[in-house]
């Protein structure tokens, strides 16, 4: 059963929505304990740093288009921010080095 | 303003947010389609998931054939932050608002729904979520629909050049924090090279993607926490 695609996305489905509802349930005052907090406010960086690297070089031509990917991505994102930029600059970056290699 | 007006609003100021979001499903389509998932598969996955780094680490773990405890724990380690934006939601709430309410608030948590909702003046009107909700998931399901068919017909160097559009994002997200908080950016340069480090030595390279990220999340966020606490009244904000 559990190599249906269906049960599996289901499954993880409803671990995403359980996480999203749980304080929604549980929670009526706000959260005290100063440790928790700040684990749960750096928790998306280490996460997000650990998945773009060295993921993102890796699905690349070669390594040398991949940090150049890497450091458009890096370049757009600290000047300009923006998540469609970026995503967009990435994107034609890798296209461009493809074509070149 | 009444129910009504407050839901075209959402749908209206969730324009930009279908926008983006059209353009990053897509990549993700692509990546499904890679993986080996078809059209109805897809978009089952983006109408019940509705999370970039969610469903990128969701297709991962199926590709690495992932057992069934690694992903339910992948899946909340990596929708982590969701949890805090929850928590921070239900502070905007009204005591008069409907407990019902917050079975479907609780799905429209996303980075940009979240950060969209919270910035409206005192109370929310959960009714507004639901419209900024209804036009972002729409873009979200078509392009995630449209990569995986479309994806079929682009030459290789068109899809994996998409393909990155993802990690683009996930840059968009952390990076723009680092460049004002440098502790953030020392989180994130020790996550990345501690990750390149998992993804090299011996016996550390045998761990699965999925357990890489809750691993290394669990230690160098509980350290971060630790060395540098964060602000009373600062839970939220940088991290949305």
């Amino acid at each position: 059963m559990f190599d249906n695609m269906y049960v599996k996305l289901i499954i993880m489905a409803c671990s995403i929505y359980a996480i999203r509802l749980m304080p929604f349930l549980f929670l009526k005052k706000p959260i005290k304990n100063r440790w928790f907090k700040s684990f749960l406010y750096y928790v998306p960086f280490v996460t997000l740093a650990v998945m773009t690297f060295p993921d993102m070089v890796n699905a690349c031509v070669n390594p040398i288009a991949g940090f150049i990917v890497l450091g458009v991505g890096l370049v757009s994102a600290w000047v300009i921010g923006d998540l469609f930029t970026v995503a967009v600059g990435c994107c034609i970056a890798a296209f461009i080095t493809g074509f070149i290699w | 303003m009444n129910r009504v007006q407050w839901f075209f609003k959402g749908l209206k100021n969730g324009i930009p947010i279908c926008l983006g979001y059209f353009a990053v499903s897509f990549a993700l389509g692509i990546s499904a389609r890679n993986i080996g998932l078809d059209a109805p598969q897809s978009f089952f996955m983006s109408f019940s998931m509705v999370a970039s780094a969610g469903e990128f680490a969701a297709l991962n773990l199926i590709a690495s054939g992932a057992g069934v405890l690694e992903m339910i724990l992948t899946c909340a380690i990596v929708n982590l932050r969701y949890f805090l934006m929850s928590c921070s939601m239900t502070q905007k709430l009204s005591q008069d608002t409907s407990f019902l309410h917050r079975f479907p608030l609780a799905y429209c948590m996303t980075d940009e729904i979240f950060g969209l909702s919270v910035s409206v003046e005192g109370f929310l009107e959960p009714v507004y979520t639901y419209g900024i909700t209804a036009i972002s998931v729409f873009g979200w399901c078509l392009g995630t629909v449209l990569g995986v068919l479309v994806g079929n017909i682009l030459p290789d160097i068109v899809t994996s050049a998409l393909g990155v559009a993802m990690y683009g994002m996930f840059l968009a997200i952390i990076i723009p924090p680092a460049r004002k908080d440098r502790f953030i950016a020392a989180i994130v340069i020790a996550s990345m090279a501690s990750s390149y480090a998992f993804s090299v030595l011996p016996v550390l390279k045998n761990i699965s993607s999925g357990f890489r990220v809750i691993i290394l999340t669990a230690v160098l966020a509980g350290i971060a926490a630790a060395v540098k606490p964060i602000e009373e009244d600062d839970s939220n904000g940088e991290a949305a």
